[in-house]
């Protein structure tokens, strides 16, 4: 009778190794409160991305210190920090470790949450997601690598647009926090010596709500909570009057309309293309002789945004972009096609699990934030040890994803240049680890925003710039190990990267920031 | 007469309750045979399991990048009689899977390795009739770092799972009917990546792992050497998330299913240490995984320890 209770001991011990501790503890978690090192109190003087100029914003003076209103407003304050309820805390929480910090890890859920290629129509067309309609099957949108790639340019665009103006009137109207103009006020976030009109949150919050609902517009209930939630803190914490967050609300939602007005023009509408121009690429490939890209997808499914570059870039001008294509990949005839077809092949035959692994840490592909995503948490989980100022995490952010999104128009426009074929399509006998990509394979976008992403991080923490290069070096590698490029596609592409990387460093140098 | 046969259900388990194979407990855990003091069984199996339908969420669909996806396995099983109402089993399969069109590789490798102990509890013992009740304690662990971001060609998902399973058996004359239920405690497992979407994005390499229930009913005719029953099996993630459209599968879907199917074995006249073993099997209802269909083939030998009597 001994033996079942040794059994029921054993399996005791058991469950406690299994069960351990089911909780999942997330990266971001950790994340202190934003207490930056230096200010940026001069950030006003920062040259902006898009925006042309502060003074085309005709924002009002705060009343002064000494006015009915603001006596006012400091009254409400003092009722609104008072007596919080545990849920204002713990948005409190959320928000105090910073307003861009806390957008870009919104922009990379919503990304995940939308990178889902259509499902077929009965009769193996697909569906095109609808900005006019966003809610209907497919969702829009399909937020792929290139969609990705210009949406988080953008929106970091508008947030480090939006907080170089909040700066300059900072500067203007120097009015104290609420905290400092009375001391009974005892505010839930750490104290800061910048003025707060606007509200720097605010100023994020409209940037990031505006932009988003346009890229994103099947969440805008979602968006807008997220916006109110980022406003209300202000007031909760004692870190702001309710007029500087509407002036930063305001002036937020300002910058993004005049970001959006250049997105609505930089030739995006015309990146799907039509029946017509896709046979035409394939008709093109042949008249030089090559072997044109099939997708590799059943039912046949139509490029993935075949003239995203043509999209005019945030670094350079269209016209810059043939002398930065690669030259062509290696003719699918010949020799030296045969050769990387080859070392393909043996990467595919007998996988090692380290070759897995970085297959699969790089990989993402579907239902992920995508290569300028994953690129985006890296340099979060760096910036964070930074204590940068909040206008400083969104320059830093600008200058990463202006880089990304002008690497992905210059990859997508050397692939649909030389149209060329996947491995797996030249080789049947290649099968690959992880999912083919529905477009052609020179150069590799993984490679590219790598190479481009690594540059700019690498400019940005100096100390750093070995491991982003041997991050970058893996990612490429990745796509190798996985069966879908070629060594050429790789190397080219990592070269392109950096070169477009090279332009964000020259702006970098010259914005003041630094 | 009793404790002759290998008890049925070997691995049949392994190769459906979800996308892939997956053996997540002991396959012996299900019945309600045991074998005799100081008898070692070992078994070989292999199995064969496909489906070109599966489902996402709860819709059904087939997958023209995929077409047929196969999975091959060989299975080694030891089952142990420590006391006529005491055994330890063990098993581990060697899988391999391939899709029969589209470019995604198959992979291949051992996977879990489940360790059991069965325990009848109960036995009243009447003129024919016979009602035993049996419990079931089992850990299964991963043998090695096996792929389990690649779905469905992975060979499984890479958990620690402690089971608890409880069973009744009634037999009367060659009939029998037996009703099982096991509770699955899964343990979290460890990704590749960085960050991963369910029903939002979560910023770890960690997955929580939900657990899982099995039932399961099987009758049919048993006798000393022969035993052929039909048996419906439910599989039940508590917890998890459905596939979206067009999405690939992951180690924390919510993987349903229930299958029916038939198994039978024999043991031989002239040598009654050796058992012939079949099984087949079809997944009627499901979610998040395959609809497959799967069949299963093996024998096994008795050895017997015990100083004196054969083993019949």
């Amino acid at each position: 009778m001994k033996k079942p209770f040794t059994f029921l001991l054993s399996c005791l011990c058991l469950l406690h190794l299994v069960s351990c501790d089911k909780d999942v503890v997330e990266t971001n978690a950790g994340y202190q409160a934003l207490q930056p090192t230096q200010t940026d109190a001069e950030a006003g003087t920062w040259t902006p991305l898009i925006v042309s100029s502060a003074a085309d914003f005709p924002l009002s003076a705060p009343e002064p210190a000494t006015s009915a209103a603001y006596l006012q407003e400091l009254k409400e304050l003092k009722t609104m920090t008072a007596n919080l309820t545990a849920d204002q805390k713990r948005i409190i929480d959320y928000w105090k470790v910073g307003s861009v910090l806390r957008w870009n890890e919104i922009m990379r859920e919503l990304v995940a949450k939308h990178n889902l290629p259509p499902y077929q129509n009965p009769d193996k067309t697909y569906p095109i997601p609808s900005a006019a309609n966003p809610f209907a099957y497919p969702v829009f949108p399909f937020s792929n690598p290139p969609y990705a790639a210009r949406a988080y340019a953008y929106v970091s665009a508008a947030q480090y647009d939006a907080l170089v103006m909040a700066h300059h009137f900072k500067n203007e109207f120097k009015r104290a926090a609420p905290y400092h103009a009375d001391a009974s006020i005892k505010p839930a976030i750490l104290k800061s010596e910048l003025a707060a009109y606007p509200s720097e949150d605010a100023v994020v919050a409209g940037a990031s709500l505006e932009m988003m609902k346009l890229l994103f517009p099947a969440d805008v209930a979602y968006l807008t909570k997220m916006a109110e939630e980022e406003k209300n803190y202000r007031l909760w914490s004692g870190a702001n009057v309710r007029s500087d967050v509407v002036a930063g609300d305001s002036l937020g939602r300002w910058v993004a309309r005049k970001v959006i007005q250049r997105a609505k023009t930089d030739g995006m509408g015309a990146s799907v293309g039509t029946q017509e121009l896709w046979t035409k690429l394939e008709d093109d490939c042949r008249a030089k002789g090559e072997t044109p890209w099939l997708s590799l997808e059943t039912p046949k499914r139509p490029p993935m945004l075949p003239f995203f570059g043509d999209v005019k870039p945030l670094l350079f001008d269209r016209s810059d972009v043939p002398a930065l294509r690669p030259g062509p990949p290696p003719s699918a005839n010949s020799e030296q096609m045969r050769k990387e077809l080859d070392e393909v092949l043996s990467y595919t035959l007998n996988p090692t699990r380290e070759h897995m692994r970085i297959v699969n840490f790089w990989a993402d592909g579907v239902g992920t934030s995508t290569p300028p995503g994953h690129w985006n948490a890296i340099a979060t989980e760096e910036f964070v040890k930074k204590q940068y100022s909040e206008v400083r995490w969104a320059r830093n952010y600008a200058l990463l994803n202006a880089a990304l999104m002008d690497a992905a128009i210059l990859c997508w426009n050397t692939k649909f240049y030389y149209f060329n074929a996947r491995p797996c399509q030249l080789d049947p006998k290649i099968k690959t680890l992880t999912g083919v990509p529905n477009f052609p394979a020179y150069v590799s976008g993984h490679s590219t925003f790598s190479g481009a992403a690594a540059t700019v991080l690498g400019h940005i923490i100096p100390e750093r710039a070995i491991d982003f290069k041997a991050m970058a070096q893996e990612a490429s590698d990745s796509r190798l190990f996985g069966g879908i490029h070629y060594r050429a596609d790789c190397e080219e592409g990592l070269e392109a990267g950096s070169k477009v990387g090279d332009y964000a460093i020259a702006r970098a140098r010259t914005d003041g920031a630094e | 007469m009793k404790k002759v046969y290998y008890p049925l259900l070997l691995g049949i388990m392994a190769l459906c309750m979800s996308f892939f194979p997956a053996a997540s407990y002991a396959q012996t855990e299900q019945d309600a045979l045991m074998m005799g003091e100081r008898k070692l069984c070992v078994a070989a199996t292999v199995q064969y399991s496909s489906w070109t339908n599966y489902w996402e969420g709860n819709f059904n669909r087939d997958n023209e990048n995929l077409g047929r996806v196969t999975s091959k396995a060989a299975a080694l099983m030891l089952n142990y009689g420590l006391k006529e109402n005491l055994n330890i089993m063990a098993t581990l399969p060697y899988i391999q899977t391939a899709s029969s069109k589209g470019t995604l590789s198959g992979l291949k490798g051992f996977q879990d390795l489940s360790l059991a102990v069965k325990w009848r509890a109960l036995q009243w013992q009447a003129d024919r009739q016979k009602v035993s009740v049996f419990a079931v304690g089992g850990f299964s662990t991963p043998t090695n770092q096996y792929n389990i971001e690649f779905l469905p060609m992975s060979v499984g998902l890479g958990s620690q799972v402690l089971s608890g399973r409880l069973i009744s058996d009634l037999q009367v004359n060659k009939f029998s009917l037996t009703l099982s239920g096991a509770y699955l405690h899964r343990g979290n497992v460890k990704i590749d990546r960085s960050a991963y979407y369910t029903d939002r994005l979560i910023n770890s390499n960690e997955v929580n792992m939900p657990d899982a229930g099995n039932f399961q009913l099987r009758t049919g005719y048993r006798s000393s050497r022969t035993i052929a029953e039909a048996f419906v099996d439910n599989m039940t993630t508590f917890g998890g998330f459905d596939i979206r459209k067009n999405d690939m599968p992951f180690v924390s879907n919510r993987m349903n299913s229930t299958r029916v199917g038939l198994e039978a074995k024999h043991y031989l006249a002239r040598i009654p240490a050796l058992g012939l073993h079949a099984a087949g099997w079809h997944t009627l209802a499901g979610r998040n995984v395959g609809q497959a269909i799967g069949f299963l083939a093996g024998v096994d030998y008795i050895f017997d320890f015990t100083s004196n009597t054969a083993s019949k």
